[in-house]
């Protein structure tokens, strides 16, 4: 086990080096300037454009700013942002919090569905539940979210007229309704997620009970006199999770890089919002930062979901 | 125009048989800034029109949260760094200048006692200095007092090319800034200068305290922690800023303007699009003001039926133009394409051109594209024959476009396209992707293929298009088709810097990286002589005949054809008073005097 622990780990150093050149590369031969609303202004003298250019390294050649990137990396110097000019990892961690709260309740209420809805849809196979609840999750994870959250922002804020469409992580307001005003305007943009998130899950949920509630263990179980109750949730869902379990587990980088669209649509400050403004304004510095992190998160998770895998599922073992 | 015509003009306004507004119209459609005109005015001795504010509050604060969306956010609140106009926005909340531009153009003194002219002598006659007294009793929102070393200090800041400030512009012809007494300068210019009002006035022109800043003059500016945390003069101090998100502020208690301002507290929230920003203030009020709407005029019709906000539209500098290449964009030369070395085949026939300028339908573009938010011109670089005629003509006229090219000897062939000596009237028009630009495209293609030109339409990202990359050979400046489409900004209250666009020294070509300003390539003597006159010219009415005559020759010469005027649009609560935007400054210029009915 820590033998195979260790060389995943030495694995993934070559991996994440690979990834970092080709994202540093791509970045890098992508057409536009951090400075180019500069080159298009009149009042801007051409000289400051090239001067910020050169005091910012751009103009060095590629390999020296790669190795720079990287060396500085090492040392955990993420550099700053070339639009505000601050460090990087300060303005990653400003807008953290607010990306964990909601996307993690976003897929908190995505289980919640999914875990009950899948399961019974699986006991009843083909029952009217079942046919209703496939038909609403296949609706679901076919809407986009750029279409759900308009439709929510038409009915919930224009219609009725309930709740602000603008987030705000800064609310002045302090004890009760402080927390009113933050859950307030989470709403929608957690349930176009969750909702979302749910529907995916609710099918595979389905499937993986499905596979299980066949087998002749169940039968066993069933024929020793337990009670259905016991049967499902010791038995059948126990070992049906563990898919789900790898499933969920590969998502939770996706958390930490936030929602692009429906981040945009609601203003919600994340790191999604953060990446999508990063990238019109070619601000390679946090994009780099952003990406990098998410791919050593992709590369930690999918370890995490193996060793989970070995835990739950003892017939695995790793050599 | 004449000088003489300009002077009698001047003369009505100072007799008041001219409105002043007017007057000022009339010179934005001449092609010169509202600024220049103003100055004009200043120095015939009309009085300066002092900011009108509908309310006057008898106590400062008491309004509350003023909220204001940018769909663009702010990412840094240094004013020498901001780059776009969403971070001078931002810096306006914070910094004042000396003094503001407002909607006519005039100088409104924010940090000034007064506006210098040549009467109470402040500006010098040979136009080599000018002299500003500042206000009095003027403190920094950290109690410290406002002086003249302050002024000097942003003069050496700026100046400092380590510091690598965008406003540096507005002082290259700075000489030196002498510090008088405590609240005196002297701007003294390199050579003489018409325009004085440049540095420290408007946008570039808000000032830092030194006592923060000095520290981090040159190659150190990054690392001022005032970049984020700006403590500046202005209505309301600095509470929290998140880069690219929010900025908040509350109200400044010792501000200098009695019983302003009228809010306690302000938040500026970044992101998002521009159609649900107008959507938060016009129709469910969330907001009380939403900048640059840059939507389509049907959407912001169907918000205002709520009657909660509205659209409020101002006239500024920005034109919708076609440019006409003069040189020959298919054939290379020393590695350039579009190179002065060559002309183009066809485009220099002046009744090519003159057929082209009959065939841009600006009432249809008007109509079924921009609404009330691109208003159909010939303006700004078309001037009136009669000074005092506002309604400058353009005609949208196939028949016309037909009988000139027929006289011309371009004979259609059998497939219906023109041709005259072998050469085929086939044209590429490319702008950037834009919906709007795009139906642009097509109006124009659909009425030249009756007059038998065949167009070629072609749309460029609008990164890569608007981008400085000197590789890339589909940016606006290498120009490598016979036309293009796109907006320009008169965003700098002087004209001089405008109209270089047109001189032949600015020619863009590979030897500048296609840095230089004039993209179209058109080179004239005649207009070179009249641009360095007007460079050396210190009778503000003079040099106004100057840029006009600079007019008429690129209009004579069909040198661009200008589609629509792009006004400033922003929404705003029906609720809020004294909301003036101004085309020529921030629009937070006049927040001091926003207020807001219960």
């Amino acid at each position: 086990m820590s033998k195979y622990l260790v060389r995943r780990l030495l694995i993934s150093i070559p991996v994440l080096f690979g990834i970092s050149l080709v994202l540093f590369t791509i970045l890098a031969l992508a057409p536009g300037d951090p400075f180019e609303e500069l080159a298009t202004n009149p009042n801007v003298p051409a000289e400051v454009r090239m001067n910020l250019r050169a005091k910012f390294g751009l103009d060095d050649p590629l390999p020296i700013r790669y190795a720079r990137w990287f060396t500085s990396m090492l040392r955990g110097d993420w550099g700053f942002s070339f639009v505000s000019r601050i460090n990087v990892d300060t303005l990653i961690l400003q807008r953290l919090p607010t990306t964990l709260v909601v996307l993690g309740a976003a897929q908190l209420l995505g289980l919640l569905i999914a875990l009950p809805i899948g399961t019974l849809s699986a006991t009843r196979p083909y029952s009217i539940f079942d046919q209703i609840a496939t038909t609403l999750a296949f609706i679901g994870f076919s809407l986009p979210t750029f279409f759900t959250g308009l439709l929510f922002i038409l009915l919930f804020s224009i219609y009725l007229d309930w709740l602000p469409f603008i987030y705000r992580a800064d609310i002045s307001a302090t004890g009760w309704r402080w927390w009113w005003e933050h859950v307030r305007q989470a709403i929608m943009p957690v349930s176009v997620l969750g909702l979302f998130q749910g529907a995916t899950l609710t099918r595979f949920v389905r499937s993986a009970v499905l596979d299980v509630i066949r087998l002749d263990y169940i039968n066993t179980a069933r024929a020793k006199g337990l009670s259905e109750r016991t049967t499902l949730v010791k038995h059948a869902v126990r070992n049906a999770l563990i898919p789900v379990v790898t499933l969920v587990a590969l998502q939770i980088p996706g958390i930490f890089t936030g929602a692009v669209i429906t981040e945009q649509i609601f203003r919600v400050p994340g790191i999604g919002a953060l990446l999508i403004s990063s990238i019109l304004a070619n601000d390679t510095p946090v994009i780099m930062a952003i990406t990098f992190v998410f791919s050593c998160l992709v590369v930690l998770f999918n370890l995490i979901a193996d060793l989970l895998y070995g835990w739950l599922d003892p017939r695995i073992s790793y050599r | 125009m004449e000088e003489q015509e300009l002077r009698a003009l001047i003369g009505e306004v100072k007799a008041g048989m001219l409105s002043r507004r007017h007057f000022v119209q009339t010179m934005v459609a001449l092609g010169l800034t509202a600024p220049l005109a103003a100055q004009m005015l200043a120095s015939a001795g009309v009085a300066q029109a002092q900011p009108k504010a509908t309310f006057t509050p008898t106590k400062r604060g008491g309004g509350g949260l003023l909220k204001t969306l940018w769909w663009q956010s702010p990412t840094l609140l240094n004013p020498h760094f901001g780059v776009g106009t969403k971070d001078q926005d931002g810096s306006r909340i914070f910094y004042e200048p000396l003094a503001s531009f407002d909607p006519d153009g005039s100088l409104v003194p924010f940090l000034a006692a007064e506006i210098p002219s040549v009467q109470n002598g402040g500006v010098a006659r040979d136009g080599r200095s000018v002299t500003w007294k500042l206000k009095r009793g003027v403190t920094w929102h950290d109690g410290k007092p406002f002086t003249a070393d302050d002024v000097v200090f942003n003069f050496e800041y700026v100046s400092d090319p380590a510091t690598a400030a965008v406003t540096v512009g507005s002082y290259r012809d700075v000489e030196k800034i002498d510090k008088l007494d405590s609240h005196t300068v002297k701007i003294t210019f390199k050579k003489p200068t018409p325009f004085w009002a440049d540095p420290f006035c408007g946008v570039r022109g808000m000032i830092i305290p030194k006592h923060l800043f000095e520290a981090f003059k040159g190659g150190k500016s990054r690392e001022a922690p005032n970049n984020l945390k700006p403590v500046g003069t202005g209505p309301f101090r600095f509470v929290d800023f998140k880069p690219g998100d929010i900025v908040r502020a509350e109200i400044n208690p010792n501000y200098h303007i009695p019983n302003r301002p009228f809010f306690d507290q302000l938040e500026m929230k970044g992101g998002g699009d521009a159609i649900s920003a107008a959507r938060a203030v016009i129709q469910t009020g969330e907001y009380d003001y939403a900048w640059n709407m840059q939507v389509e005029d049907d959407i912001l019709k169907r918000l205002e039926q709520g009657g909660r906000g509205r659209a409020d539209i101002v006239a500024g500098g920005n034109i919708e133009h076609i440019q006409l290449n003069n040189t020959d964009p298919w054939k290379e030369v020393d590695g350039e394409r579009s190179s002065i070395k060559t002309t183009h085949p066809f485009l220099t026939d002046p009744a090519v051109r003159q057929a082209l300028n009959l065939l841009v339908d600006r009432a249809s573009v008007q109509e079924q594209i921009y609404g009330r938010t691109g208003i159909a011109t010939a303006n700004f670089l078309n001037a009136p024959s009669r000074f005092a005629s506002k309604n400058t003509k353009w005609e949208f006229n196939v028949d016309k476009a037909n009988q000139i090219l027929d006289a011309a000897g371009w004979k259609r062939g059998p497939d219906g396209i023109r041709t005259k000596d072998g050469k085929k009237l086939k044209l590429v028009y490319q702008t950037s992707i834009n919906a709007p630009r795009q139906k642009n495209q097509a109006i124009v293609k659909q009425a030249a293929a009756k007059a038998g030109i065949d167009m070629e339409l072609k749309s460029v990202t609008a990164s890569v298009y608007f981008s400085s990359d000197a590789a890339n050979p589909d940016t606006y400046t290498h120009f490598y088709t016979d036309i293009q489409m796109y907006t320009t900004t008169m965003t700098s209250p002087d004209a001089e810097f405008f109209m270089n666009q047109f001189t032949s020294l600015e020619v863009a070509s590979k030897e500048n990286k296609w840095q230089g300003r004039n993209i179209t390539r058109w080179r004239s003597e005649e207009y070179d002589k009249l641009h360095k006159a007007q460079e050396a010219e210190l009778d503000p009415v003079k040099r106004a005949a100057l840029f006009i005559k600079m007019n008429d020759l690129v209009i004579q010469n069909i040198v661009v054809i200008p589609v629509v005027f792009r006004p400033r649009v922003a929404a705003i609560s029906n609720k809020m008073r004294d909301v003036a935007q101004s085309g020529w400054d921030s629009d937070f210029w006049a927040l001091a005097y926003w207020s807001k009915q219960a």
